[in-house]
Parts: structure tokens; C-alpha cells; sequence
């Protein structure tokens, strides 16, 4: 199963080889893992999507949770929680396809932040779910180029991740 | 006033009561060797190879209660450690390497003797450092030796770039570390332990299995008196062996691929099984499915989560010391009213000593060959069960740990998870300085020592007398048994041809040697080796031994802990087995 997982670590040089590292030595899986300092420049929050039996989901938890630079790990599937992702998505838009992307990009509230003569560059933003159908919806032939930043997970109301 | 990073890292090791110090030198790490040389508080140990450095440092933590510490220079230096820190790391060691590096601005540069040690070793160490400022330096020593003590143990490497050793700053020694990413639990959940102490009193059929955690916790003894105020039969891991005593009636022996029929046989069969600082090992518990096939209740006292619930599902899992924990529950069961089973304890020994009386330890005495079980006996007779045993990888550490019985914790060394041919030697000198009245042997193989035996050298160099018995069956014994039992008796590349002349080799290093061909001659010889004469000596014992000798018992790959490849005797029919003189294994 497709597990969320947000771990706060410390801001310091070879944290994020040493989580990584851990990843495919032990052979978990990593389905996407984005990473960036918070508000407190001494810590990073790392959000990694992997996906795994209960058992091997478990223990991805606790290797985490040993390294001495990770502070805290929470499984966000625990609870509810709230996921989002970006995905900037250049097009093709010439012709008769122009106008189809546009409308295209507002049904998925999608921006267009860059314009040319032949194509749009979107920007999309939601879950990784809506970033896919948003691949499907669209023909396969006109999309030149994505790049998605690969989900960021918060837990949803009162719950936190803090130290 | 300000001193150079090299003092600073001197000095630190002091503060921390370092006694020895096991390494090499190199470019990188002048500077340090340079402030070594200007200070008298603690030694250093030149080896011969980095990587016996590492393990001698290894074996220095695993026989007493100190961090043993290795100090290698950069690039061939530090590669040369790391199998000696991948040792450690299986076996949950502290131990604190420092490495040299190249200075900070030739980093990433493919500098002259750079490699990315910290990224080497990443995976194969409990934490490390790569300093690149003088002023961290201090602080960095003293939270490596921190980490690598507290929780489960580890190796933690320090890695120093050559122009921090040479900068200059303040000395201050911190003391006291605070790391909030780091917080090892000691103390177990009390209701977790409550309902462990509630489920061995009320087993049919209990079961206590002891790893390597009882030994490095420094819990032997609340192990046995838990073993004992219980009543129910104890099983060792091969690391934890010496955490209940070998020689008591209640010890069952090793357990796993190489345990005895016994105590495979109460493993499989129990019903409420304690593991005690003991990881569910492939080679002790083989298939868990089939473990799990015959139903059991588990508690798993484990200070590392990661361990729980790794291979095997813990009913109790308990989180924590074992000796904390243990002294918890102990608390609990004397304050109970409650008792065990009497009537089912009873049964359950029945059964445990049907499974004892088939000796599956015996092995047919010969007049003509010297049998390598035979050696490890004679050893452990004539040291009284008091050596420090320390040994290779292969057959031979099987049979030092199946027929030496430790009954104390930190006398047994060896590489376990790893299985690092070429520990012995080195450890045995590890151990030696660690504890300079200690009677300390080494049980090694051909193979093995050959792996590690310019420490012959090192050792004549700082007069550790240790004695090596070399069960010298002329093949990498292990690796003919599995290619005579799976591979059709193919020996491929397993016969050890061109053996040198060790007599000659010890005597060339300047230490006895002794060549031992006749059965009738072990007892003689060992006795000479480990007599006043040779006190101060090292000797070197070559034993010809009968090199078709197997390991027996054996849980054959995929095979369960009740389905042992049995020695020859215990597969015989009928009432020749039970007229057998068994009296060779008292
Ligand atoms: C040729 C060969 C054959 C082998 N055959 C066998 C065999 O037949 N039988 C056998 O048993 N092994 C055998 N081994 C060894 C095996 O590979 C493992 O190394 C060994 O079984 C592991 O022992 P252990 O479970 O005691 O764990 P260890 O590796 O000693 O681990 C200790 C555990 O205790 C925990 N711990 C540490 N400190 C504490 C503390 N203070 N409090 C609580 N928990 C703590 C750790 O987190 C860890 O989980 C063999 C090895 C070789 C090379
Ligand atoms: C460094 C290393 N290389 C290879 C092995 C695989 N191996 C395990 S046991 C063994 C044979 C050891 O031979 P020897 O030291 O003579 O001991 P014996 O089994 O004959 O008692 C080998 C090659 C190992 N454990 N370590
Ligand atoms: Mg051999």
C-alpha cells in the first residue's frame, strides 16, 4: 500500500544521502521524496512517498527513526492529512489545440505561467492522483516536457509535526 | 590558549580515559601521530594491516567495558578499515575509528589518497563525521564516543580533514552531550512487562534465548537468575554465549544452524519463547514461516525497535535494557505470589532431556587423527574454562563455541554477523591489552589466519602472549562441508594447497612454534603452550586435524530447526546408539 510518510531531520550535510542511502540498501521503495528547510533553519522536513506491506512499511518507520540525524518520523496515513504537488507541464498549443489546453488547464485549475507562439507551460498543483489525470486527460503526442516536485504531505487540523 | 587540532583530538581522547589507541600512519594524519608522539597518557598499537587495527580496537570493546579506538590515515587506510568496521557494525560494537582526510579545499578534488570515507561507510556504521572545522572538533569526539556506547552500540567513525589537525583553537572538553535527534530508550513499558512476567508463569513449556544485547548490556546476571528463579531451559546465541553460564545443567548449548539438537529442538517446540537482546537471526531460527508453524507466544526485549519485529512478530515486545528490563521483571517475580507450572515444567524438562540424552555433540574418538572437537576440549581443560577465547570464521569457531563452555559474558569474540575470516589474530590482541592478566587463545583455521597473520608481528612488538590454535584441516573446512553436503562433493577451490611452514612462520616472528600430529599429543602440547614457560611467550599451535570432520548439527539451507542434518550416530537405528560410551563429551 502507498504510504505518506514526513520526517523532520536535521539540517546538516549528508542527512538526506544517509535517508537515501537507507532506502536502497535495505531495498524500500521510493515513490517520490521532496525535502526542504522549515522555519527553523536547523531542520528540514522531508516528505517521502513509498509503498509497501504493513510489515515492511514498519520497519521503514524505525531504520528511519535510528538514524541519529532523523528527529521524528510520522506515517501520515495514520491520520487525515492533507497531500499536495506541482507539476509544471510544457505543451504543445498551436492551432486548434490552443484553445483545448487552455480550457484543459482551467477544469484542473491548472496556470498558465508561460507563453510562446507554439506552447503553454502549466502549472498544476494537487494530489499526485490529480497531477496523473491530468497527464491522461491530455493527448500524449502535445506534451513536451514535465517536471513534478513529487508530493509534500501535512497532517490535516490540529495535528503537528514539531519538535 | 589555542593548540592545533591535533592536540585538540589528543586531548579529547584523553578526557575520554583511552588507554590504547590501534592504528597506522599515513600523510593525512602526521599531525596526529606528531601529537601522539608528544604526549605519554595513552599507547598506541601499530599493527601490520589497518584492517587488524580495527579489529583488535573491536575486540577490545568486546572484552571489557571500555571503547576501544582505531586511527587510520586516508584513501588505502581507510578502505582498509572498513571491513573491519562492517564487523563491528553487524556485531553492535562500540568502537570510535578516526580517519584522516585530505585537507578541506583538495575535498571532491580527486586529491592524492582521497576517498569519500564517510560516504563508504554510511551504510555499515551506527553514525559518522566528516569534520572540516577545528572548532566542531571537540564537540564531534565527544558525541562519537556518546552514540557508539549508548543505545545499541555501534562503530562511529570520525573522518578529519588534514588542515583541521593543523588549524588552531581553544581547548574545551563538553561534559555532558545532548543530541535531540538521539534519544535511546532504557527503561521497558511497565505494562509490557508486566504481561511478559504474566506469560512465563503461566507457559507450559517456556524457553529463554540470550543474544549478543545480554552480553554487551552487561546483563549476564540478571539473566541467570531469571533462568534460574524461573526454572526453564536457557539457549545462547553464538554472540551471546557466556551471558548464561556454559556449564549449567539448565543450558541447553548454542542454538541455530550449528546449536544443539536440544536446543533447536526446545526452540521450535516451546511455548512462550523470551528473547532477550537476540535479533531473530537467519542463521539461528532459519525459515520463519516454520518457525511460526508450531504456535508460540514471544516477548522480545530488544533496545533497538528496528530489531523487533524484523524477522519474527513479537507478542510482548518490550523496548528498552535488558538490564533494566530484566531487573524489572525480576522485581515483579519476587513480589508475585504466583509460581510456574510445576507439573508442566516438569513434562517440559522430561522432553528437553529426552532431546539432551541423544548427544548430538558426540563424535567418534580416533586414535590416528586428530579430531578438531578434541582440541577445543583439551583447551578448555586445561585453561579451566577461563580463557579468553577469540577465533576465525569457519568449522573450527563452530567447535570452539560448541565445546568451549563459557560461563562468563566478554570471554567468548567473534565475528558473528559478519563472519570476517581474519578477526582472530587481531582480536586476540585487542583483548590481550584489555585485559593483560587474562589467559587469551585464539581458535583459528588455516584459512583464516592466513588472512591476518603479519599481526604476528604486532604482537611480538607489544608482547601479548597469546596462544593460537590453528585446527589446520588443510581446506576451508566450512566451504568443503556445504560442497560435500549441496554440491556434490565438487571441492572447488577449497583445498588449501602450498600451506606454509607456521612453525617456521611463528619462529621467524620471534614466537614459539609447535606442530601437533597425533591425537595422543594435544593434551602434552596444550598443556606446554599454556605453562609457566611460555607465559610470556606467543605460540603458535599447528594442529593437524582430520580433515573430513563436519559440523553437526545442521539446519541445512530452508530447513526448519526440528529438520537437522544429524551426525552420523544419531541416524543410527535401534540399540547401538544407546549402548554408547558418550564419555568423551563430560
Ligand atoms: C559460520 C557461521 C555460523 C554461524 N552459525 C550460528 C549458529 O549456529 N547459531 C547462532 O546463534 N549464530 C550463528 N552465527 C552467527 C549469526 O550470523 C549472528 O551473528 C548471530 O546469531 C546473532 O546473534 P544475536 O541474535 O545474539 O544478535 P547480535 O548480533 O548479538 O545482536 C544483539 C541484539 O541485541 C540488541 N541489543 C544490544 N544491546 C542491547 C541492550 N543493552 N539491551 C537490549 N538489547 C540490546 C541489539 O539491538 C541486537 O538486536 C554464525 C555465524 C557464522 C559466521
Ligand atoms: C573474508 C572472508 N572471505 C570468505 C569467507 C567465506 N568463508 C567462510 S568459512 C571459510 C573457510 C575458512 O577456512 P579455515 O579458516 O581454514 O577454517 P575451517 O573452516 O577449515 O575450520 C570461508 C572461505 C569469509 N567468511 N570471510
Ligand atoms: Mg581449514
Amino acid at each position: 500500500m502507498r504510504h505518506i510518510l514526513s520526517i523532520l531531520l536535521e539540517n546538516e550535510a549528508g542527512a538526506l544521502s544517509r535517508v537515501v542511502g537507507l532506502f536502497s540498501a535495505r531495498g524500500y521503495n521510493i515513490d517520490s521524496l521532496t525535502v526542504s528547510t522549515t522555519e527553523d533553519a536547523t531542520l528540514s522536513r522531508m516528505t517521502i512517498v513509498t509503498h509497501g506491506s504493513d510489515e515492511v512499511i514498519e520497519q521503514i518507520t524505525k531504520q528511519l527513526n535510528k538514524l541519529i540525524e532523523v528527529v521524528k518520523v510520522i506515517d501520515l496515513n495514520e491520520s487525515e492529512h492533507i497531500e499536495r504537488e506541482m507539476m509544471l507541464i510544457k505543451v504543445r498549443a498551436t492551432g486548434k489545440e490552443r484553445e483545448e489546453m487552455k480550457r484543459m488547464a482551467d477544469i484542473f485549475r491548472g496556470r498558465i505561467i508561460d507563453v510562446t507562439e507554439k506552447t503553454y507551460t502549466i502549472e498544476l498543483t494537487g494530489t499526485s492522483d490529480k497531477l496523473g489525470a491530468f497527464i491522461e486527460a491530455v493527448d500524449r503526442s502535445v506534451i513536451l516536457e514535465t517536471v513534478r516536485t513529487g508530493a509534500s504531505g501535512i497532517g490535516r487540523g490540529e495535528r503537528i509535526l514539531k519538535i | 590558549m589555542q593548540i592545533s587540532g591535533a592536540e585538540i583530538l589528543v586531548r579529547s581522547l584523553q578526557e575520554e580515559g583511552v588507554e590504547f589507541i590501534f592504528g597506522y600512519p599515513g600523510g593525512a594524519v602526521l599531525e596526529i601521530y606528531d601529537a601522539i608522539f608528544r604526549q605519554n597518557q595513552f599507547k598506541h598499537v601499530l599493527v601490520r594491516h589497518e584492517q587488524a587495527a580495527v579489529h583488535a580496537a573491536d575486540a577490545y570493546s568486546r572484552s571489557s567495558d571500555k571503547v576501544g579506538v582505531a586511527l587510520v590515515t586516508s584513501g588505502p587506510g581507510a578502505t582498509n578499515a572498513v571491513t573491519g568496521i562492517a564487523t563491528a557494525y553487524m556485531d553492535s560494537i562500540p568502537m570510535v575509528v578516526i580517519s584522516g582526510q585530505v585537507p578541506t579545499p583538495a575535498i571532491g578534488m580527486d586529491a592524492f589518497q582521497e576517498v569519500d570515507m564517510v560516504g563508504i561507510t554510511r551504510p555499515c556504521v551506527k553514525h559518522n563525521f566528516l569534520v572540516k572545522d577545528v572548532t566542531e572538533l571537540a564537540s564531534t569526539i565527544k558525541k562519537a564516543f556518546y552514540i557508539a556506547k549508548t543505545g545499541r552500540p555501534g562503530p562511529v567513525v570520525v573522518d578529519i580533514a588534514k588542515d583541521v589537525t593543523q588549524a588552531k583553537h581553544e581547548f574545551s572538553y563538553p561534559d555532558s552531550v545532548q543530541i535531540r535527534s538521539y534519544v535511546p530508550v532504557t527503561r521497558g513499558h511497565p505494562g509490557q512487562i508486566k504481561k511478559a512476567v504474566g506469560l512465563l508463569l503461566e507457559a507450559k513449556r517456556p524457553y529463554i534465548y540470550v543474544g549478543g544485547g545480554a552480553v554487551q548490556g552487561n546483563a549476564a546476571a540478571e539473566v541467570t537468575e531469571l533462568v534460574r528463579l524461573l526454572g526453564v531451559p536457557c539457549t545462547n546465541t553464538l554472540m551471546g554465549l557466556g551471558a548464561y553460564p556454559g556449564s549449567d545443567r539448565q543450558f541447553l548449548g548454542m542454538l541455530g544452524m550449528h546449536g544443539t539438537y536440544e536446543a533447536n529442538m526446545a526452540m521450535q517446540n516451546c511455548d512462550v519463547l523470551l528473547a532477550v537482546g537476540a535479533r531473530f537471526d537467519d542463521r539461528v531460527i532459519s525459515v520463519p514461516s516454520h518457525f511460526l508453524g508450531a504456535p508460540k507466544k514471544i516477548i522480545h526485549i530488544d533496545v533497538d525497535p528496528s530489531s523487533i519485529a524484523k524477522r519474527v512478530k513479537a507478542d510482548v515486545p518490550i523496548v528498552g535494557d535488558v538490564k533494566h528490563v530484566l531487573a524489572e521483571m525480576l522485581e515483579l517475580l519476587r513480589a508475585s505470589s504466583q509460581r510456574p507450572d510445576a507439573q508442566a515444567l516438569a513434562a517440559w524438562w522430561q522432553q528437553v532431556e529426552a532431546w539432551r540424552d541423544r548427544k548430538s555433540l558426540w563424535y567418534q574418538p580416533s586414535d590416528e587423527l586428530i579430531k578438531p572437537q578434541h582440541v577445543v576440549q583439551t583447551l578448555y581443560e586445561v585453561t579451566g574454562g577461563n580463557a579468553i577465547v577469540t577465533s576465525d570464521v569457519g568449522q573450527h569457531q563452530m567447535w570452539a563455541a560448541q565445546y568451549y563452555k563459557f560461563d562468563r559474558p566478554k570471554q567468548w569474540l567473534n565475528s558473528g554477523g559478519l563472519g570476517t575470516m581474519g578477526f582472530g589474530l587481531p582480536a586476540a590482541i585487542g583483548a590481550q591489552l584489555a585485559n593483560p592478566d587474562a589467559t587469551v587463545a585464539c581458535i583459528t583455521g588455516e584459512g583464516s589466519i592466513q588472512m591476518n597473520i603479519q599481526e604476528l608481528s604486532t604482537a611480538k612488538q607489544y608482547h601479548t602472549p597469546v596462544k593460537v590454535l590453528s585446527l589446520n584441516n588443510r581446506y576451508l573446512g566450512m566451504v568443503r562441508q556445504w560442497q560435500e553436503f549441496f554440491y556434490g562433493t565438487r571441492y572447488s577451490e577449497s583445498y588449501m594447497d602450498a600451506l606454509p611452514d607456521f612453525v617456521k612462520i611463528a619462529e621467524a616472528y620471534g614466537h614459539v612454534g609447535m606442530k601437533i600430529e597425533n591425537p595422543a599429543d594435544v593434551e602434552p602440547a596444550i598443556r606446554e603452550a599454556f605453562s609457566q614457560k611460555n607465559r610470556e611467550r606467543l605460540v603458535f599451535m599447528d594442529f593437524r586435524t582430520d580433515q573430513s570432520e563436519n559440523v553437526f548439527p545442521m539446519v541445512g539451507n530452508g530447513k526448519g530447526l526440528d529438520q537437522m542434518d544429524l551426525p552420523p550416530h544419531m541416524r543410527e537405528q535401534g540399540g547401538e546408539a544407546a549402548d554408547r560410551d558418550y564419555g568423551n563429551l563430560c
